[in-house]
């Protein structure tokens, strides 16, 4: 789960990591009122939304006075924010962060990351500061800084020693590196974070360190023992039928296709997109309807797919383990009866009692065309959806 | 001979809700020797038939078990692993979805100074074809034979399983390797077993999008591996930044790419089949060669 760059400085102020105060602005009358409290020479006027680049997308401005804080939040309150990384259609801007600006000396990368390879915690650091970091590893991975730390053992002095001289800091500075890194670590550790990235982080001309911008990533599987972390899920960054889909537990992706899938396993659910890829079709959505998949599960999975209008045919892809085909095939059955699936539907059912669930089919008397094989079962859709 | 389990092993299972009870009764119905459960509070009781200890450690020391299948809900999974491993199992596959990423990175360090193997979680579970069943696969679609099959996902094993043994080709050991960022056995360790086993000629190796294992994979099967080694990789056409359904599933940062994937193991010799159709026939062909 991602949060905002706001909630985000709050957790590291709460956690001692030095930020620059802000104040968060619903309108631009509320941005001018910001600015006036932080009573500082220059504020930075930010977009909230779960994306990076906000800078070079008009997402971040410069204001001077309290009047021009005004200004800049109306320009970006409302706005259609377009970066690299977000969707294609953009994101729409509600909320403005309303910073003290920073006398920015130098500026840095500093990361904690959970590393998959090494099974490890890690800290990242560079002295390549408000880059993308992975250009940073492509071009010149000399300047990338990795230093291990044991989730049993967390944080240790040195490793902020390693990181700090390491970057070119004076020893004064290390100091508070220690301090800024220790707080990093015990966030991530006490929150279950996946990713912490300050991206920069800076280093001002008094020789303060502060955290220019935070990204927080949060381990989904872990929220349920952090109820005030998943209290700051913002449904507005998020698709509305992965959110429903989500809400069902379904794990649900849309694509660009017209080929919908309801599939049981995530892994199965990705082979059925790559078979229909090589059969020459497009699918429409990765839908994995779990091991618990039964009836009523099947009928919400087909709502969801039907929810979107490139839909031109469905298949249906299930190889019973701990799922049963029959109970696959009654929901199958009830939702193409009551949903009235306006498409062709393409149906393979492989596993524990697939012949009484193809038997439930062949009766129903609906228009659903059977598959034996995976390869088969993608040519079938393919066809379908070229009509 | 086969790795990891076979008729001899002696099972245990943590955690005798709903999904372990169902799954313990078709473990036995398999001809698995389920030795006991496991269920705090419960120890005395015996439930359809599989007598009950409040603690592992109790358990072990009982009835002899030496391998362990783990059903305790995320909260408790990561204690229950632990608590194998200190009672002295030697096996545990965890069939758990949805363990938080820092538990198993502990639990994993921990693991490291034990002589326990973990596989999962995550996972399907391991099965030796009418020898033993461990974990949740459907055992009736595997077959005795010369193929080892190690992967990330459930359901993408069955497919593979049943490929081969539509083809009449038998299986070694099916192992479910889990599909969370951290796990406890890698392809790697699985590659290794099955290069050692003398019942295994070939390898059916089935990954996905996210991480690097199978790239690490590549570099063991180019430099230890003599057998013929066939892959699937799932999530061909994947968009970055993801998640497709399993924890671990996931481009990010421009890693775990398929593609990156098929050409480290394509460099490495391994026959990488295209058409998820087609990967017991890519074994097929690369064993008649």
């Amino acid at each position: 789960m991602n949060v905002h760059e706001y909630q985000a400085k709050a957790l590291l102020r709460e956690f001692g990591v030095a930020v620059p105060e802000g104040r968060l602005a619903g309108t631009p009358g509320e941005a001018e009122e910001a600015a006036r409290a932080l009573d500082v020479p220059v504020v930075v006027v930010k977009a909230q939304v779960h994306a990076g680049g906000r800078g070079k997308g008009g997402g971040i401005k410069l204001a001077k006075s309290p009047s021009e804080a005004k200004k800049a939040a109306s320009e970006i309150l409302g706005m259609t924010l377009h970066t690299p990384q977000t969707p294609p259609e953009g994101k729409i801007v509600r909320k403005v962060y309303v910073e003290a600006g920073s006398d920015i000396a130098r500026e840095l990368y500093l990361a904690i990351v959970l590393d998959r390879a090494e099974e490890s915690l890690a800290i990242i650091a560079s002295t390549e500061g408000g880059m993308e970091i992975e250009e940073v590893a492509e071009r010149t991975p000399e300047k990338i800084l990795t230093v291990p730390v044991d989730p049993n053992l967390g944080f240790r002095p040195y490793q902020a020693r390693r990181v700090g001289f390491g970057l070119g800091l004076d020893a004064e500075q290390v100091g508070r590196l220690e301090v800024f890194l220790e707080g990093l670590l015990r966030l991530f550790v006490e929150r279950d974070a996946s990713l912490v990235e300050i991206n920069p982080l800076v280093v001002t001309g008094s020789g303060e360190i502060l955290a220019l911008d935070a990204k927080l990533n949060f381990d989904d599987n872990a929220l349920y023992r952090h109820p005030q972390i998943a209290e700051l899920h913002d449904p507005d960054e998020e698709d509305a039928r992965e959110l429903e889909a989500k809400r069902i537990d379904l794990a649900y992706v849309g694509l660009d296709g017209d080929i919908g899938c309801m599939v049981n396993g995530a892994g199965l659910a990705m082979a059925t997109l790559d078979m229909i890829q090589v059969c020459g079709g497009s699918p429409a959505n990765f839908l994995d309807a779990g091991g618990g998949a039964d009836k009523d599960k099947v009928k919400e999975a087909f709502k969801i797919i039907l929810r979107d209008p490139k839909v031109k045919a469905i298949l249906v892809n299930i190889f019973g383990g701990i799922v049963r085909c029959d109970l696959i095939a009654e929901g199958v059955v009830a939702a193409a009866g009551e949903l009235g699936v306006g498409v062709p539907l393409v149906v393979r059912l492989q596993g524990t009692n697939a012949a009484e669930g193809r038997k439930i089919l062949a009766e129903s008397g609906l228009d659903i065309t059977p598959a034996e094989t995976l390869g088969e079962a993608g040519e079938k859709a393919v066809a379908a959806a070229a009509g | 001979m086969a790795i990891l389990c076979d008729a001899s092993t002696r099972l245990l299972v943590q955690g005798m809700g709903r999904m372990g009870r169902f799954h313990a009764g078709l473990s036995i119905e398999y001809g698995t020797r389920v030795v006991g459960g496991v269920a705090p509070g419960k120890g005395g009781q015996t439930i359809d038939g599989i007598p009950v200890f409040d603690t592992v450690e109790r358990a072990v020391r009982e009835t002899d078990a030496n391998a362990s299948v783990i059903f305790v809900p995320p909260p408790g999974a990561a204690d229950a692993i632990l608590e194998a491993a200190d009672a002295g199992i030697g096996l545990a596959a965890c069939i758990t979805e949805g363990i938080p990423a820092l538990d198993m990175l502990r639990a994993k360090k921990v693991l490291a100074g034990s002589s326990m193997r973990l596989i999962g979680p995550n996972c399907p579970g391991v099965v030796t074809p009418e020898q033993c069943r461990i974990g949740i696969m459907p055992a009736q679609i595997t077959k005795p034979g010369p193929v080892g099959v190690v992967s990330r996902s459930g359901t993408l094993t069955y497919e593979a399983v049943d490929q081969l043994s539509r083809l009449g080709i038998g299986q070694s050991t099916c192992v479910g390797i889990g599909g969370d960022p951290i796990i406890g056995t890698t392809f790697t360790d699985a590659l290794a077993l099955f290069e050692a086993d003398g019942a295994t000629e070939a390898v059916v190796m089935i990954g996905e999008i996210g991480g690097s294992a199978e790239e690490t994979a590549a570099t063991f099967v180019q430099q230890k591996m003599s057998k013929p080694v066939v892959a699937f990789i799932a999530g061909q056409n994947a968009p970055p930044g993801k998640r497709m359904g399993h924890a671990g599933a996931i481009i990010a940062g421009g890693k775990g790419r398929a593609s990156d994937k098929i050409a480290a193991l394509e460099a490495a010799g391994v026959a990488v089949a295209r058409s998820p159709a087609e990967i017991g026939e890519t074994l097929r062909k690369r064993l008649a060669r």
